[in-house]
């Protein structure tokens, strides 16, 4: 490029490493789902959502956005908590089923958000302003996102690593009949990884509704996205999807920067597609370790 | 249970049958409106639907048309174009209707207007778009890019700046405006330095935000449409561009961004249209008072596209009375003849050759209150280019769509 400087460094890295930490947020939940459930949950782009409608709700009736956000994923986990115990604890090991059954909730989440919030786009302004370094400004906020998107990464490898209930329901996952034998109850396990799946999406859905705006389809626009990073990744939850999101959000930023949205868009879908050709378990399918 | 519906539905019948011998010497005439009421569309449609039946109660109050009054069908497209050609033909052929009016994309449009020229059912297209549309058939009362790409892009090199980067929506309004755009940024010595198209479900903007920081143009034209593309200005402002480049477009409003936006993200975009709420006209403040009255003091934000609605509506019905038939040749006519009202917008007038509005246009910023702050306006401005490519006085037998660089 002609004009190398500091700046315009930084300024294309922010960029990138914005939208790979945007598709690592909201593929993680989905991730969680699948690979610890084998749920293929349809109505992620829906949980993401709500995620965002209860931040835009809080910050109404003035909760500062910096305790909406926590709080919004919180209230999705335990929305989440009560999907599983009605619909999908029914649905396991029928993977066409439960993917008709979260289509289905899907619809009925975003119809009920329409009635109750009404079709428009709403939203909340961006906090924090920007920062001028070398002729470049960059919005404060997407290191918020980024830094975020990290921490969250963190949660789930020390949720599946140091507590009991990580360890147990990687048990579970291994050897479902051994985990039964010595006393781990699945059931259970599968309640708290639907609430922890929902939680993750969302917290996304929290974090991005101040970069967004807030409507009852804002869940499809990253829907699609988050499949495939959750395919091309593969088995393992953190390595896979930040592998995944490191691939294809790079991918497409670098592509939409030389050329268009349009084309950056289309290079992630061919990316993918060649991915899974090449690696059908996904980028971490041959690798060891679980997480 | 059955047989007491059938009973019931018989009575039923017989007095609606009675009734209106009593209450009204004609019957009423049948008239059809297709909008985007629910779906990702009904950000334009909602609007659009209210000021229709308003101005079919409008009409109606006044006495009606040659003294019948207008029954109202209306069918929700749902967002989804397939319904538009459905009920399209539904209208036509089922209900009767003497007129059509709706569509909200161009794609609706297009979807409506074979079907009417098919049943001979005369159409109206409501809404602002790409412009070129000759058609015997139909009226167009949305303003064009002649009307408001022309005078805006003239505005923003005169204001701000020679170099323009164009970002728009990935679908045949986006593209065919562009060209638009680079065309009269061409004729006014200006350069585009870039052009970006966004698909609707684009919602992150980090890649087009650092292209904007590289070329460091003057203006932004956004022709950026739909829910997804609001956040576009916020990401924008959050990367505190907003005091290097700006921002001008056809397209801001039309979804009420700036009450989406925060008052200090949308504010100083410039925006153009026939119609803005905060004109300040006898006829505009009759207008707000009515629209207050029936759907509220706290409504939503009149758009410019219902103030386009409004004005087919009563274009139409003037038309009609002039004619003293809903006969759909001699209602052209009429229509042709330079028909013309005082809308809450100023005077439009139906141009006979081209069939599209000469009408105003008003600039405006966004400004702190989540409205529009008026910075200049232009008196009885016409389609240009579809005066001078499409006469259908002459040419009757026109169906196309003209394009720039033809």
């Amino acid at each position: 490029m002609e004009h190398v400087s500091v700046g315009w460094l930084l300024n294309i890295g922010v960029s990138m490493a914005l939208s790979i930490a945007i598709l690592a947020l909201v593929s993680l939940g989905l991730a969680v789902m699948f690979g610890m459930m084998g749920i293929i949950n349809l109505a992620h782009g829906e949980f993401l959502m709500c995620g965002a409608y209860v931040t835009l709700s809080l910050t109404r009736i003035d909760v500062p956005l910096w305790l909406a956000i926590p709080l919004a994923g919180l209230a999705v986990g335990v929305l989440g908590y009560g999907v599983e115990r009605l619909l999908i604890r029914f649905l396991y090991g029928r993977l066409a089923d439960s993917m008709l059954a979260t289509w289905g909730l899907s619809l009925i989440m975003a119809q009920l958000t329409v009635l109750a919030f009404g079709p428009s786009t709403q939203g909340i302004p961006t906090p924090l302003g920007s920062l001028s370094i070398d002729g470049y400004s960059f919005s404060r906020y997407a290191f918020v996102i980024i830094v975020c998107a990290m921490l969250l990464m963190a949660l789930v490898y020390l949720m599946f690593t140091r507590t009991s209930y990580g360890v147990m329901a990687r048990a579970a996952v291994q050897n479902p009949a051994m985990a039964a034998a010595v006393g781990i109850n699945p059931r259970k396990l599968n309640a708290l990884n639907f609430a922890f799946g929902a939680a993750l999406a969302g917290w996304a859905g929290a974090l991005l509704a101040p970069m967004v705006g807030v409507m009852p389809s804002m869940g499809e626009a990253y829907i699609a996205r988050a499949f495939m990073t959750v395919v091309v990744g593969g088995p393992g939850i953190i390595t896979g999807t930040a592998s995944a999101s490191l691939l294809l959000g790079g991918i497409e930023n670098v592509v939409s920067y030389l050329s268009t949205p349009f084309f950056g868009q289309g290079a992630l879908l061919i990316v993918a597609i060649i991915a899974v050709r090449l690696l059908p378990t996904g980028i971490s399918g041959r690798w060891q370790r679980q997480l | 249970m059955l047989k007491l519906c059938g009973k019931s539905l018989v009575l039923a019948l017989a007095l609606t049958s009675l009734v209106p011998a009593h209450a009204q010497s004609k019957d009423p005439i049948v008239v059809g409106s297709i909008l985007d009421e629910t779906g990702g569309l009904n950000i334009y449609g909602k609007a659009m639907a209210d000021s229709t039946r308003l101005a079919i109660e409008d009409i109606n109050k006044s006495g009606g048309v040659l003294g019948s009054q207008l029954k109202l069908v209306s069918y929700d497209a749902q967002s989804n174009n397939a319904n538009y050609s459905r009920y399209a033909n539904e209208l036509a052929l089922r209900d009767k209707a003497v007129v059509i009016m709706g569509g909200v994309t161009s794609a609706s449009r297009e979807a409506i207007r074979p079907v009417a020229d098919r049943n001979k059912t005369l159409y109206f297209y409501n809404e602002q778009y790409e412009g070129g549309v000759c058609d015997k058939n139909e009226f167009n009362t949305g303003v064009v890019p002649s009307q408001q790409l022309a005078p805006l892009i003239d505005y923003a090199v005169k204001h701000y700046g020679k170099r323009l980067y164009v970002l728009a929506a990935d679908y045949n309004y986006g593209h065919i405006s562009s060209d638009w755009v680079k065309a009269y940024a061409t004729k006014d010595g200006a350069q585009v330095v870039g052009t970006d198209f966004i698909p609707l479900d684009v919602a992150e903007f980090g890649s087009t935000i650092t292209k904007l920081q590289d070329s460091k143009p003057d203006v932004i034209v956004s022709l950026l449409v739909g829910g997804n593309h609001i956040a576009f200005y916020r990401q924008f402002a959050s990367a505190g561009l907003g005091g290097k480049m700006t921002i001008v477009s056809p397209t801001f409003g039309l979804g009420n961004e700036q009450t989406v936006l925060g008052a200090k993200e949308a504010k100083g975009i410039l925006a153009i249209y026939p119609y803005f709420q905060e004109v300040d006209t006898p006829a505009n403040r009759k207008f707000t008072a009515l629209w207050s009255s029936t759907y509220g003091a706290n409504h939503g934000y009149i758009t410019d596209s219902a103030v386009a609605v409004w004005n087919g509506w009563h274009l139409w019905a003037k038309a009609v009375q002039k004619a003293g038939t809903t006969d759909r040749t001699k209602v052209i006519s009429a229509l042709e003849s330079g028909i013309s009202i005082e809308s809450p917008s100023g005077t439009v007038t139906m141009d006979g050759s081209s069939h599209h509005a000469i009408q105003n246009t008003y600039f405006a910023q966004a400004n702190d209150s989540h409205g529009f702050t008026i910075v200049g306006k232009q008196e009885a401005v016409p389609p240009a280019f579809e005066k001078e490519m499409c006469d259908l006085i002459k040419n009757p037998g026109l169906h196309t769509q003209f394009m720039p660089g033809q």
